[in-house]
């Protein structure tokens, strides 16, 4: 284990932190509010602990598996614990670990959010929270470690462990230009959104917030109600941008380079298929509730669209839907959205590869010698990758009934701890019951906060990192 | 959009299929050199390790097919290596991307029958070099049995100027010296660049004291080295007689290639059939069917008198073992292959004279092709070799009109830490250069400096 260097790395993870921070700072600056002093303070603070931590460069500067492993799962936590900051500074809130869990939240694109009403809070704290999603949406660490000047680019490790998906792969040799090339076009995206929203008629600082919370899937918007309060075009506009950044971002690439038909893959065919069925399903047993079929439309479209995204938007309560519904929603958001996206969840891409095997292995009970690779879009899956997202399942599973047992010493009812879980390990926000759209995470005890932090942090590093934080075998010196 | 992976300056992409030994040694170098690399291999297990531990882009499947060419981006591509462990598929792979793309092509031959007709090739398919690096490393071990005092020699502008690396005996009058002392002695017209001690690389400063032991890297014109080693009377009896331990594709090569330089060669190998075939083939040469790791059969036929050893069998740890034996035994020169070891540190410290790792002579011929293509895309390096791996790099300039370095003496010239401008070659005449010489343009220069990827002459000024 290079603890040097692992240092060295948070230390830079620090100081991007302290120029993220700037966005808010710059927004309590505008609106002429007294945070603003909060979020200079923060930055302090950030910078200086940095300086020592990145004062000198380590010797060695060689990394093993496990610590790509560690830094990733470190990166994010220091991330959230320095995010923080700013929210006790503000008195937004004035307990840490409600602090924490609204910025791990954040980053982790969750959108699960403690605050009763979010339109009495400052903007900058508002700018702060939206821009943690869209922060943690592409993840951090791929890009610091693309262009800063430490390691000859040996970071696939880390790479692998900060992606989501079953398998990364890189759309050019270099990490760094691949790095560019996704960035590139998360910006331009979300630049497409903001303008749209500008267009549709929504404020600059309602826009810009929705821009960022949509582009990392997150789910924290300006005001209490949501997306209810904007019109039917913005959300329309939203819902289809929602889908937008929950599909695979090497497909968008590919329709740069002009390959349309590869860019069309077997995840995404899936993917929309399942949107498609969920609308129509939802839309059928949500008619009553509404005065036309197009709107019961819209709303199906938007919170099926806000659910698989794992974004965590709403236009209407759906918590008070059909029974139906409501199960269909929580089945989507154990799907999630697709590989190589800024949505959470277990992926349409491994559940391509759970639904395949399980046919495989129904095959080989007829045909015992039967030897048959499972394949995606023409080519066979590896082995290994079947086996490690199975795995993932099992890992996932175990996560989800402990997390599920601890969180219901709290005493509330089965569907809220079950999908209050369920949000925040698929990074969504929204859950059903207590902790449906239009409640929050407030009332839930410290332990149990820090459970579903855990789960948000597992969640969106895909488990394997955090696991490994708590395995004895990464600290053992050989 | 298309370009925007395109080039930075000095950086191509390259596409190498085949990721064995040299491949990965291939993918390993030019990536940092600052390449787009993609390598493709059938095995996904070789794909995956190589695009774990380097910065490559891996594709899993058949290089010949045009499909996984497309795949690694031949559209964009400006080379593609093709060094699987077949000729055929080598040659396949060639002419799809010859078909395919505009990008250049080099394959990895390696049987004698198609390595003959390697010019025929090369002009009919288009290719842009054709490498055998069994044929590689016997030239190499030729080159180093002509001159015995060296454990490596390169060459820079066509052969005029040598770089050439020596173990310094403990008993040589050389050692307790220090650079400046042995100039104003023996006034050599050589350039001592480096000196490496107990694996610790340095420039040779003027106060630099020599020891035994130390590997030292020169440079001079061939004449000028073969009169220093006279002076400081270092071995430089040329080899008369060579005894070759193992038959195989690279013994073959050499014995061609010693036996025209006039020197008795005398192959052992243990298969009756192979040893056929070659005392068929060199009716010159004395050919020995016995198992070389036979002491027996070694002291019969005079490894103790040999002026040269050289073990080449397929196995690198029989060939060590042979090499520490005629070390023993004998005064010769040794030469060791090793193809699969990667301790080289360990191997250097047994001090055998001459260590051939035909792998990395296979890759650095093509790294060296390619910084002579970059030439003509904006960095004017001619060549380029690593005195001491990833430490110390000697590389060779012509300067150009009007560049900064020209008509000033070298002394008024400042220049960054540990830069040694080694020997001016202008015209036909050698320079080693002294502070009132100047550069002019259109000199070759050789410069020996700790900073790796230079692109231009004037790179080495502050």
């Amino acid at each position: 284990m290079n603890y040097r260097m692992i240092t060295y790395i948070l230390g830079w993870i620090l100081l991007f932190e302290a120029g993220f921070l700037l966005v808010p700072s710059l927004t309590a600056l505008i609106y002429g509010e007294q945070a603003v002093k909060s979020f200079l303070l923060s930055i302090a603070i950030c910078v200086v602990v940095s300086a020592l931590l990145i004062f000198k460069k380590p010797k060695n500067t060689s990394l093993r598996s496990r610590d790509g492993f560690v830094i990733v799962s470190l990166s994010w936590i220091v991330l959230s614990l320095f995010g923080a900051i700013p929210f006790m500074l503000t008195g937004a809130t004035t307990s840490f670990v409600d602090a924490l869990f609204e910025t791990v939240s954040g980053f982790t694109t969750t959108g699960a959010s403690i605050f009763n009403n979010v339109d009495i809070l400052p903007r900058s704290i508002l700018m702060w929270r939206s821009f943690t999603h869209w922060v943690g949406g592409m993840g951090v660490l791929v890009f610091i470690m693309a262009f800063l000047p430490l390691s000859g680019g040996r970071n696939m490790y880390i790479m692998r462990a900060e992606s989501p998906g079953p398998s990364v792969s890189k759309l050019v040799p270099r990490v760094r230009t691949t790095a560019l090339l996704l960035y590139g076009i998360y910006f331009a995206l979300t630049l497409l959104e903001f303008v749209i929203l500008l267009c549709g008629g929504m404020s600059a600082f309602d826009a810009l917030n929705t821009a960022f919370a949509t582009a990392g899937t997150g789910g924290f918007a300006p005001h209490s109600d949501s997306m209810n309060g904007f019109s039917p075009f913005l959300q329309v506009v939203v819902g289809v941008f929602m889908l937008l950044f929950s599909l695979n971002f090497s497909s968008y690439f590919l329709v740069l380079k002009g390959r349309f038909k590869d860019s069309f893959t077997c995840e995404i065919r899936t993917f929309l298929v399942i949107v498609a069925a969920a609308v129509t399903v939802i839309t059928l047993n949500i008619r009553g509730m509404f005065s036309t079929v197009g709107e019961a439309l819209r709303h199906a479209f938007f919170t099926v669209s806000s659910i698989i995204s794992t974004t965590g938007f709403a236009t209407v309560d759906f918590n008070l839907w059909p029974q139906l519904s409501r199960a269909i929603l929580v089945l989507l958001m154990f799907i999630g959205a697709c590989a190589g996206s800024t949505g959470g969840g277990i992926k349409v891409s491994r559940i391509i590869i759970y639904f395949k095997t399980a046919v495989r292995e129904l095959r080989t009970a007829i045909h015992p010698k039967q030897v048959k690779k499972i394949t995606m879009d023409g080519k066979p899956v590896e082995q290994t990758v079947v086996r490690s997202s199975l795995v993932f399942l099992v890992c996932f599973m175990l996560v989800f009934v402990c997390s599920v047992l601890i969180v219901s010493i709290d005493n509330y009812d089965l569907p809220t701890n079950f999908t209050a879980v369920a949000a925040t390990i698929n990074n969504i926000g929204p859950g059903l019951n207590a902790v449906g759209p239009t409640y929050n995470f407030a009332f839930f005890s410290p332990l149990s906060k820090l459970v579903l932090i855990f789960d948000m942090l597992a969640g969106r590093l895909e488990l394997l990192p955090m696991l490994l934080l708590f395995a004895p075998t990464t600290w053992k010196k050989s | 959009m298309k370009n925007l992976h395109r080039k930075q300056e000095g950086s191509m992409n390259i596409i190498i299929v085949g990721c064995g030994k040299i491949g990965q040694n291939l993918a390993e170098q030019l990536d940092e050199e600052g390449n787009n690399i993609t390598v493709v291999d059938i095995s996904p297990e070789k794909v995956q390790e190589i695009s774990t531990r380097l910065d490559v882009m891996g594709v899993v499947g058949n290089g010949a097919t045009h499909a996984i060419q497309q795949e690694a981006g031949i559209d964009d591509a400006d080379l593609l290596i093709a060094v699987t462990g077949s000729d055929e598929l080598n040659l396949l792979c060639c002419i799809v991307a010859r078909k395919s793309g505009h990008c250049h092509a080099i394959a990895r031959v390696k049987q004698p029958e198609y390595s003959t007709e390697a010019s025929y090739l090369k002009d009919e398919l288009g290719l842009a070099m054709v490498i055998n690096p069994q044929y590689a490393a016997a030239e190499e071990i030729a080159r180093v049995l002509r001159f015995p005092s060296a454990m490596k020699i390169d060459t820079f502008a066509g052969g005029r100027v040598e770089l050439v690396k020596f173990r310094l005996p403990v008993d040589s009058p050389l050692v307790g010296m220090s650079v400046r002392e042995m100039a104003a002695q023996l006034h050599p017209d050589v350039l001592i660049c480096t000196v490496e001690r107990d694996a610790e690389a340095y420039i040779a400063k003027g106060d630099l004291v020599f020891e035994g032991k130390d590997v030292i890297s020169l440079i001079a014109s061939p004449k000028s080295a073969a009169d220093f080693f006279t002076k400081i009377s270092y071995r430089t009896r040329s080899v008369k007689d060579v005894i070759i331990a193992g038959g195989g594709k690279t013994a073959h090569y050499l014995c061609d290639m010693l036996l025209r330089d006039g020197m008795a060669v005398k192959i052992i190998e243990k298969e009756a059939r192979v040893c056929e075939e070659l005392c068929t083939l060199f009716p010159d040469a004395t050919v020995i069917h016995g198992n070389a790791g036979d002491q027996e059969i070694l002291i019969e036929e005079g490894i103790e008198r040999t002026g040269a050893f050289v073990a080449l069998t397929n196995m690198d740890e029989e060939n060590i073992l042979l090499s520490l034996f005629a070390k023993r035994v004998g005064k010769g020169k040794l030469v060791t292959k090793i193809n699969r070891f990667d301790f080289s540190d360990l191997v250097d410290q047994l001090d055998l004279d001459s260590i051939i790792y035909p792998k990395n002579i296979a890759s650095d011929v093509i790294v060296r092709y390619i910084r002579a293509m970059k030439n003509t895309i904006g960095s004017n390096v001619e060549t380029l070799y690593n005195v001491i791996k990833g430490k110390v790099e000697a590389s060779e300039f012509i300067v150009k009109e009007g560049s900064l370095i020209t008509g000033k003496p070298l002394s008024e010239l400042a220049f960054k830490k540990n830069v040694l401008i080694a020997s001016i070659l202008r015209g036909q005449k050698v320079i080693i250069p002294r502070g009132q010489d100047c550069i002019l343009p259109g000199d070759h220069v050789v410069i020996v400096s700790e900073l790796m990827g230079l692109h231009d002459i004037t790179d080495v000024l502050r």
